[in-house]
């Protein structure tokens, strides 16, 4: 397109300079012409910046003996953005009969227009208008805000005055004057709705750490040290917490494939079986050793299954797994029952036909078993069983013990965290027991 | 599309070199005598002259280039209103496109619109109630704020000829999509103006005025 140059124009705003008319004392203008309302730094007036002869609107008492620990005129940068501070109020609350207050900062930028900071024992915030509406839901109970697709839940209700004023403000502002605020959480983020006559203004407020604050408006000295927990604190452990749960499911994943590994590595072979048969009452001449078979590869686990045909009766296998070089004997037992029958409630069985006994670490070798079997309802007619020799089943009790060594960290690493929303939380509106203050009296 | 060629007219006042920027221009004001003039075809009418402009600390001037939807733009004139809490400027905007637009600046906070013609009913100036719902080109706004404002100044070029009215209504609307919707009152029927809020960064504005110090 054809670019038409333009005939330059003063590009210049002329920083005027005006005399309160209540002390005259010189009233420092530096949002551009964009103040609704300016206090005098030496009398507290408050003024009518609208006004090109800054009429007094109210008088005020307290104002300059207070000093804003951000001086106004100091300058910061954030996120590369330059910001002034041009105004600062106090702002209280009243909860239960105490009174709260925060001191609140106006930061100019004559391009981005207007940001605020709030400060509440060593606590900041930096907050930002918002355009856009939130939407609020009063469903299930604690009403919450929605707003970017992230969900804030109503923290506190509450009447706020301003009880302090100094320098420039872009709204209309009297010392006395209320708006009922509304805050909603999702840490480090916190939503506030401000209402006053029918208007509803939102703002979204980010946490953001006094040593950050302190580095962007050039702070010598260190800043207050935060006391207590805040509202949109980010909870410090909720990360620890993240970390160690992202560990946890690495570790039961790994868990898990070596279980899945181990079924399918475990070659649950075969090592030996036979099938005998019992006579109720030869106890003493019924034992018999098997010939010898071989236990392949590294020493893992044994697993000896009795499978019978036990038929309301009993029997008992006096098992010993011998090793043929060096003698080294292992002695287990298992007995089988099975009884059966019908009465008053129904039919009813009890017990089991089969059986299996496990022996770890058993190293590879040669061995031969020694079966000694005994019992049984000596009417009963002979027990028919089948001896097997598996070796290297998969262990599931060693996955049962690793799954509570690798849980039982995570599970401490969430009690800190629950133990900082709760002191998060008892600060709130729905404070478990109100009236609790215990822990914010040391805080005086 | 073609782009507007510069026009170049005499100041009836003055003499100086009245440049158009617009060829849909109706009227502007000279730069030099600052005498508001219509345009009749390719001659000028001197309507009356306009006080010294008030300053205000808008970033934005006349020549300021910008984005918006993609398009880019060229603010080319200004109508100032003062309210309650001060000044605020509708800065028009000509699209490359050829339509134009409006920026405002009220507080340094930037929204963007067009004049549309309604597809629905607006609101009644005398019933309006802040809250109230209207849904205009399938989108919803509910009202937000009922400004009355006062006209200030003109300057530049706008489509459209001076105010004779003293006070102006307007409603805007809000939704949470941060959409925006204005009806201005000052013309019968009123004008709906629709668009959105932007971030500052987001408009790519150039050639800004120069703030002493910043």
């Amino acid at each position: 397109m054809s670019s038409v140059p333009l005939d330059p124009v003063p590009a210049r705003v002329q920083a005027s300079s005006l005399s309160c008319p209540s002390c005259g004392a010189a009233i420092a203008q530096r949002a551009q012409g964009w103040a609704v309302t300016v206090v005098c730094g030496s009398c507290g007036s408050v003024l009518d910046a609208t006004d090109p002869n800054l009429r007094v609107l109210q008088q005020q008492e307290d104002a300059v003996r207070v000093k804003p620990r951000l001086a106004l005129g100091s300058r910061g940068t954030w996120n590369g953005v330059s910001w002034e501070i041009i105004g600062f109020q106090v702002v209280t609350i009243t909860v239960e009969g105490t009174d709260y207050s925060w001191r609140e900062y106006v930061l100019f930028n004559p391009f981005r227009g207007f940001r605020y900071l709030s400060e509440y024992q060593g606590h900041w915030n930096v907050i930002e208008k918002l355009k856009r509406r939130p939407v609020t839901s009063t469903s299930g109970g604690r009403p919450t805000a929605t707003h970017d697709g992230r969900e804030f839940k109503h923290f506190q209700s509450a009447k706020a005055y301003t009880t302090l004023a100094l320098g420039e403000f872009p709204w209309e502002l009297r010392v006395g004057d209320s708006v009922m605020a509304d805050d909603y959480i999702a840490p480090p983020y916190m939503l506030s709705a401000e209402s006053s006559d029918g208007e509803t203004t939102w703002s979204l407020g980010t946490y953001t750490s006094a040593d950050e604050i302190g580095k962007a408006f050039k702070q010598t000295g260190d800043m207050m040290a935060p006391l207590g927990v805040f509202a949109n604190q980010p909870n410090p452990y909720s990360t620890t917490g993240s970390v160690v749960l992202r560990r946890l499911g690495l570790f039961l994943v790994v868990l898990f494939a070596m279980l899945i590994g181990n079924v399918f590595v475990s070659r649950g072979e075969v090592a030996y079986t036979s099938r005998h048969t019992f006579v109720h009452g030869t106890d003493d001449s019924a034992a018999f050793v098997t010939p010898a078979f071989e236990l392949k590869g590294r020493p893992s686990s044994v697993t000896i299954e009795m499978a019978s045909d036990v038929d309301n009766d009993w029997a008992y296998f006096a098992l010993t797994l011998i090793n043929d070089s060096t003698g080294i004997s292992r002695e287990v037992g298992k007995q089988v029952s099975y009884y059966y029958g019908r009465d008053s409630d129904g039919s009813w069985s009890e017990g089991s036909r089969k059986g299996s006994v496990r022996l770890s670490s058993v190293p590879g070798g040669r061995y031969f078993l020694r079966v000694g079997p005994e019992g049984g309802e000596p009417s009963k007619p002979p027990v028919h069983y089948t001896i097997t020799v598996k070796r290297d089943t998969p262990s599931f009790g060693f996955y049962v013990l690793a799954f509570f060594a690798l849980t039982l960290p995570a599970i401490l690493a969430w009690i800190p965290k629950g133990a900082f929303e709760g002191r998060r939380w008892a600060e709130s509106d729905y404070a478990p027991s109100s009236g609790s203050d215990d822990d914010e009296g040391d805080d005086e | 599309m073609s782009a507007p060629a510069a026009r170049s007219v005499a100041c009836p006042n003055c003499g100086a070199p009245v440049r158009f920027l617009w060829a849909q221009a109706v009227q502007t004001t000279c730069a030099y005598c600052k005498a508001v003039l219509v345009r009749r075809d390719l001659d000028l009418a001197t309507i009356g002259q306009q006080a010294e402009f008030p300053a205000t600390g808008s970033p934005i001037q006349i020549g300021t280039e910008g984005r918006w939807r993609g398009t880019s733009f060229l603010v080319v004139g200004r109508i100032a209103y003062a309210w309650a809490r001060g000044r605020w400027n509708e800065w028009h905007c000509l699209l490359n496109d050829g339509t134009s637009a409006w920026l405002s600046d009220a507080q340094l906070e930037y929204a963007m619109t067009r004049a549309i013609t309604p597809d629905g009913p607006l609101p009644d100036a005398n019933r309006i109630k802040v809250g109230q719902a209207f849904t205009w080109d399938r989108h919803r706004y509910e009202v937000a704020t009922i400004t009355h404002a006062s006209y200030v100044g003109t300057e530049g070029e706008l489509p459209f000829t001076s105010y004779t009215r003293e006070i102006c209504m307007f409603v805007d609307l809000q939704n949470d999509a941060g959409e925006l919707a204005t009806v201005d009152f000052s013309d019968d029927p009123p004008v709906l103006y629709v668009g959105e809020y932007c971030d500052f960064d987001a408009l790519e504005l150039g050639n800004l005025r120069v703030f002493d110090g910043w």
